[in-house]
């Protein structure tokens, strides 16, 4: 879903636009961000599973992914899901929907025919291996998600007169005077002990080519910067077709402006490229997977009590639309991928250690906006297509919609996204305050959107009825304490979900760790 | 640490209510955010730290975020306990540890509140809502939880 942990990814954005990628692939390896996937390919479940069945509660992705595997590996499956469709937060909203958040809150989405927001994960990145694997099987058509794009805004309210500049712009010039200031010292000998006059030589040159130094090695307003950062005027054709050079920002502006901040995000390993995106919605993911075992899956159903015996797991549970009495359904195991913040209210006889894991790990406030907009004016008046303009404004980020470029109509902007104190002030507001927020703010940015605005929807995630929350956060002291206990197969019930990763807040995560799941209970019952 | 174990549901048969209190887009606010007080100055005031400082608008601004605008919480495929007439709120140190530390589906609010709105946050909640606790929490026992 994004950002995990505010704190450390604004570290990391420090450290790598500071020290450069390299030192910071190294620190987020050492903070368990740049792990490469664990992904072996399909999974094979050898060995008979002798008839044996098994209860799988909830049909998000992670447990989708184990219903198709089970099934297949010859276990008796059945699925209970609180939703009445199957997907989790992997879920998209567009037009036509109504959704109700906790509290009676509800909203009709008024978007036009084929536009929509994605309220949880919207993004699978090339190395999220097992995700795209899934979706290049069950046939999930992808398109490029634009994580950066250099004609998007960095904006800050405390920053260059509150205006809006290009991210190209920004970066061009931070290179540009990094580049510049590492060329001086080394003309002027700084180097000399450290580095040999050889790669001395080579530094300059790659200096100038990097930072758009003239021949000179000064960041200034030349054909060499501006081939970089843009240009005044650019070139053209005929009679007035020779360009004019744009002029850098100081270095004590762009440091002093801050918005070198936003540089760094991009070029972490989560979010380099290629990204993609389900072309039509992330809900187009679990919608796949669950077409294979969408016989499997009783929806509408709350789990109210997990009980495990030598016999096999009784789960409890109730019909959310027809009432009723309480049911049963039993099975020799169970793999529970509901989440913590909901798991750790419900009945369940585990032992103590997974107990206390499941009760440990709290989750994130997230808050996203959808705006629709009666033209696409970002792409009309400011050539921006696809990618994301930052701001330290509340909203954190505008998010343009990376397809149908160019149509005449409307478009969807999600017009919030973020986390920590503002996602909690999102969600405490009624949804129609939440869209008025993010219309003030972006404002700011677009001016457009006084005029242009059309509808919007909002959702804040501790509002979410089936998570309460939007992916669990963990610390490196509750990892050390509780994680081993959470993942380990306690007698016949094993946890699967994004909370039992180290990707939280991905479906990379949940796939990953319902596979690990699956395998070590599938082992148990081969072995048995 | 027995204390936690107590607070979870008691909000069967809200969801009636609840259904009642339907509130589409458009339409007025919701009549709890009419009355914010400094809610409104004080609102995004920081990433990092809630700008509130009163009871009534820190409530607004957090605590109702789950616990809803008229504190009788909420309940889906989980719970948000009532805060309206909850006898765990006798003990003030119980919700002081809860906003600070958090528990289960409560997340830790106390890294974006300093000790006196941690009090005033809570001191609120005993005295509203139907709950009518005198004794009042001060930013030094909200130190000494943390």
């Amino acid at each position: 879903m994004g950002f995990r942990d505010m704190k450390r990814r604004d570290l990391l954005s420090l450290i790598g636009t500071v020290a450069g990628s390299a030192v910071m692939y190294q620190a987020a390896t050492s903070l368990g961000l740049a792990a490469e996937t664990t992904y072996k390919g399909p999974i094979k479940l050898d060995g008979d599973a002798k008839g044996a069945s098994i209860l799988i509660l909830g049909a998000g992705v992670a447990g989708l992914v184990a219903a198709i595997e089970l099934r297949k590996a010859g276990y008796k499956v059945q699925v209970l899901e609180y939703r009445e469709k199957a997907g989790g937060r992997s879920w998209s909203l567009r037009g036509g929907d109504t959704y109700t958040e906790l509290g009676g809150f509800k909203q009709t989405v008024g978007f036009d025919k084929g536009l929509y927001i994605n309220p949880g994960p919207w993004r699978i990145p090339y190395h999220h291996r097992a995700v795209l694997d899934y979706c290049h099987r069950y046939g999930v058509a992808l398109e490029p998600f634009n994580q950066v794009n250099y004609n998007a805004y960095l904006h800050s309210a405390k920053a260059y007169g509150g205006k809006p500049q290009r991210f190209r712009e920004i970066q061009a010039d931070y290179h540009g005077h990094v580049a510049e200031l590492l060329a001086k010292l080394t003309h002027q000998n700084a180097l000399d002990g450290t580095v040999t006059k050889e790669d001395q030589e080579k530094l300059l040159e790659s200096l100038r080519g990097w930072g758009g130094l003239d021949k000179n090695y000064a960041y200034a307003a030349s054909l060499e910067s501006s081939n970089v950062r843009g240009y005044e005027k650019a070139p053209g054709g005929g009679m007035n077709g020779a360009p004019v050079p744009s002029t850098p920002a100081s270095l004590r502006d762009v440091m002093q402006g801050g918005l070198w901040r936003f540089l760094g995000m991009g070029l972490r390993d989560e979010f380099q490229s290629t990204i993609f995106q389900p072309v039509g919605g992330m809900d187009q993911f679990p919608t796949a997977l669950a077409r294979e075992v969408k016989d499997l899956i009783r929806f509408n159903t709350k789990v109210t009590e997990i009980h495990q015996d030598d016999h096999g797991v009784t789960v409890t549970y109730t019909d959310t639309v027809k009432g009723g009495a309480a049911q049963t359904a039993k099975a020799d195991w169970c793999l529970c991928t509901i989440p913590l913040s909901v798991l750790s209210q419900i009945k369940l006889n585990v032992g103590p250690k997974m107990a206390s894991a499941i009760s440990a790990v709290p989750y994130e406030a997230a808050a996203k906006v959808g705006l629709q907009f009666k033209r696409r004016f970002w792409e009309q008046d400011e050539a921006i297509y696809g990618g994301i303009s930052f701001t330290d404004l509340p909203i954190a980020m505008i998010g343009y919609p990376n397809s149908g470029y160019g149509s005449p109509g409307k478009g969807v902007l999600l017009g919030t996204y973020v986390f920590g104190a503002y996602a909690m002030e999102y969600t405490a507001m009624p949804p129609e305050e939440r869209i008025k927020r993010a219309l003030a703010y972006g404002a700011q940015i677009h001016p457009q959107y006084t005029k242009e605005f059309d509808t919007g929807v909002a959702v804040g995630w501790h509002r979410v009825p089936w998570t309460l929350g939007c992916h669990a956060s963990w610390t490196e002291e509750t990892r050390a304490a509780h994680y081993q206990d959470l993942c380990q197969v306690d007698g016949r019930i094993a946890l699967a979900g994004e909370h039992a990763s180290y990707i939280t807040g991905w479906q990379e995560g949940a796939v990953l760790s319902s596979l690990d799941a699956i395998t070590r209970l599938h082992q148990r019952v081969v072995t048995a | 640490m027995t204390i936690f174990k107590s607070f979870t549901v008691k909000a069967a048969g809200l969801t009636a209510l609840l259904t009642a209190l339907h509130v589409a887009v458009g339409v007025l606010p919701h009549p709890a955010h009419a009355q914010a007080s400094d809610a409104s100055s004080a609102a995004f005031a920081s990433p990092r730290h809630f700008g509130q400082k009163d009871g009534a608008a820190l409530y607004q601004a957090i605590c109702q975020g789950c616990h809803m605008p008229d504190a009788k919480g909420a309940t889906g495929a989980g719970t948000y306990p009532a805060l309206a007439g909850n006898p765990n709120l006798e003990a003030a140190g119980y919700p002081v540890a809860m906003v600070v530390h958090g528990q289960k589906a409560m997340p830790p609010i106390g890294e974006f509140l300093d000790d006196d709105q941690v009090a005033a946050v809570v001191n609120y909640v005993r005295t509203h809502f139907g709950n009518h606790y005198t004794d009042t929490v001060t930013a030094a026992d909200v130190k000494a939880a943390r």
